[in-house]
């Protein structure tokens, strides 16, 4: 059994079954726009990395699915399949009290693998998925290993980005920072450069 | 409704008259300013756009086929862009508007591409790749605003290939001399590819493809900076059009006259089955017709601006728009 249940802009989710379980695919596609020079290296990279990154953001306590199989030659990586829904598609449905308490397990979950030194590189909320009452972080492929300020602030300030752009409630991403705050030591230092990518943004009006 | 529409946010000033009923471009003159070396320097521009604009007001006019009794509405660009080119469109607009009697609309220069964009292709509700010398954006429309899914964390697309080509010695804009010489190459030069989720920077190919020039040939670095940059525009597009599940693609702005950006953005959308559109070249890159449409959409959908509220805005953010004609 293969049915692929969502194609994302660079790889092909798939449903899939590995030794007996249900699993969920990642295969990276080729794009036929970008020459092969740059498509494979990228595929390849990326497929690698993500790997690695999602074994180390679960081994530092963040929810993440676990990985059963990796192969690169067709570049696919093998994976826990969620039952859930994507924070973006619930998010604005939710009283505000379960808002509340999902944004906060948010920031619990970035503070765990800021503190470990990793940076998820595309923490949208497409990317985080509720399953069993747990915020779910996928999508690493865009992620590295870094403790530097300015990449941990770049992923709050796309996460940001993300929930001002898509989502109603303006509250949702001060849950989120504040949870990551208390979780986080180095949050401030974290905070003070989301403001500063906030404002190195073109035609921000500056008061 | 017959509007007249000034752009003038950098290096074109533009009147462009266009009706509404049916929907028909009559006219859209531009005069580019040219800097003799180095970059745009705002004063100059500003001082060009003032010296041609009396010649392009008459010619846009002439090639209508009408005159200053058929204006209803002045629309002009209001922001984002150079202080001094946007204060000399804004004052020749606030005149015009006065001596006419005629009300006047201040108009967001980035929502201006996307609306001829639509206007001119029959897109509907694109996803919006917005590529020009200083911006560089990935617009689209949700939840009552048109928002900014991505853009460049540091200089815009075009500037990084100006600056390049002025350090090789180029003429500005670079852009067309580069994508002649990248035609010509032949390796692939590896340069930092920069995608942080739907943003993009810059900066660093521009220092790496500086670097490259010492051994590699020119050809070959433009098509690898080309490559490189027009890649991460396309990936960057794609992820904004998955995020937002729209099914079709629009470009809008100077460097997508680029034949390659061109096909490589058709090429994605093709693969993910979704629909490509781009404006022919008169309204791709910054002109008066675009400014003049925005302008008669904002006031049909009854939005009115006094003389009062005409100051320029020059960090004018594309989200910052309330859309009431959609």
């Amino acid at each position: 059994m293969e049915m692929i249940i969502k194609r994302g802009a660079e790889a092909e989710i798939i449903l899939s079954e590995w030794m007996g379980r249900k699993v969920i695919i990642k295969r990276r596609v080729k794009k036929g726009y970008r020459i092969d020079e740059i498509d494979k290296e990228l595929r390849m990279q990326r497929t690698k990395k993500e790997a690695l990154l999602m074994a180390e953001a679960r081994k530092a306590g963040a929810s993440v699915p676990i990985i059963y199989d990796i192969n690169l030659s067709d570049m696919t990586i093998t994976m826990q399949y969620l039952e859930g829904r994507r924070v973006k598609d619930c998010i604005d449905e939710m009283e505000g009290r379960e808002q509340r308490g999902i944004c906060e397990k948010i920031g619990e979950g970035i503070a765990s693998i800021h503190r470990n030194g990793i940076v998820h590189g595309d923490i949208t909320t497409s990317n985080i998925i509720i399953h069993m009452g747990k915020t779910y972080f996928i999508d690493f492929g865009l992620g590295e290993k870094s403790s530097e300020r300015e990449k941990q602030g770049v992923d709050l300030h796309l996460l940001m980005e993300a929930f001002k752009a898509a989502h109603e409630n303006e509250e949702l991403f001060n849950w989120v920072f504040d949870s990551y705050e208390k979780n986080f030591e180095e949050a401030s230092e974290v905070i003070k450069k989301v403001e500063e990518i906030a404002e190195r943004g073109r035609y921000v009006v500056r008061g | 409704m017959i509007c007249l529409g000034i752009e003038g946010t950098a290096h074109t000033v533009g009147i462009g008259i266009v009706r509404d009923k049916p929907f028909e471009i009559l006219s859209n003159v531009s005069s580019m300013y040219r800097p003799a070396a180095g970059g745009i320097h705002p004063r100059d521009a500003a001082n060009h756009h003032a010296s041609v604009f009396t010649d392009i007001l008459k010619k846009s006019l002439d090639e209508a086929n009408i005159g200053f009794g058929n204006i209803d509405l002045i629309g002009f660009s209001i922001g984002p862009g150079l202080g001094p080119c946007l204060r000399t469109a804004a004052t020749a607009a606030r005149a015009l508007a006065l001596y006419l009697g005629k009300p006047i609309m201040g108009v967001n220069h980035c929502i201006a591409h996307l609306e001829i964009g639509r206007a001119v292709t029959g897109a509907d509700d694109p996803v919006l790749l917005y590529v020009s010398g200083g911006n560089t954006q990935v617009i689209a429309f949700m939840n009552g605003k048109y928002r900014v899914f991505g853009e460049t964390l540091d200089i815009g697309i075009g500037n990084c290939l100006d600056k390049f080509g002025r350090e090789v010695g180029m003429p500005f804009p670079a852009g067309p001399r580069i994508e002649e010489m990248a035609k010509r190459g032949k390796k692939y030069v590896p340069l930092p590819y920069s995608v942080k989720g739907m943003d993009v920077s810059f900066s660093g190919i521009l220092t790496a493809a500086m670097h490259a020039m010492e051994r590699e040939r020119i050809e070959d670095v433009c098509f690898s900076m080309q490559e490189t940059c027009f890649s991460m525009l396309t990936e960057v597009t794609e992820r904004a059009m998955a995020h937002t599940e729209k099914a079709e693609v629009l470009l809008g702005g100077g460097v997508a006259s680029n034949r390659r950006l061109q096909e490589m953005v058709r090429k994605m959308a093709e693969e993910r089955g979704a629909k490509f559109y781009c404006p022919p070249g008169k309204v791709l890159v910054d002109n008066g017709a675009m400014i003049a449409w925005t302008a008669i959409l904002m006031k049909k959908s009854g939005m009115e601006m006094g003389i009062e509220d005409t100051s320029i805005k020059q960090n004018f953010r594309t989200d910052e728009v309330d859309v009431k004609w959609r």
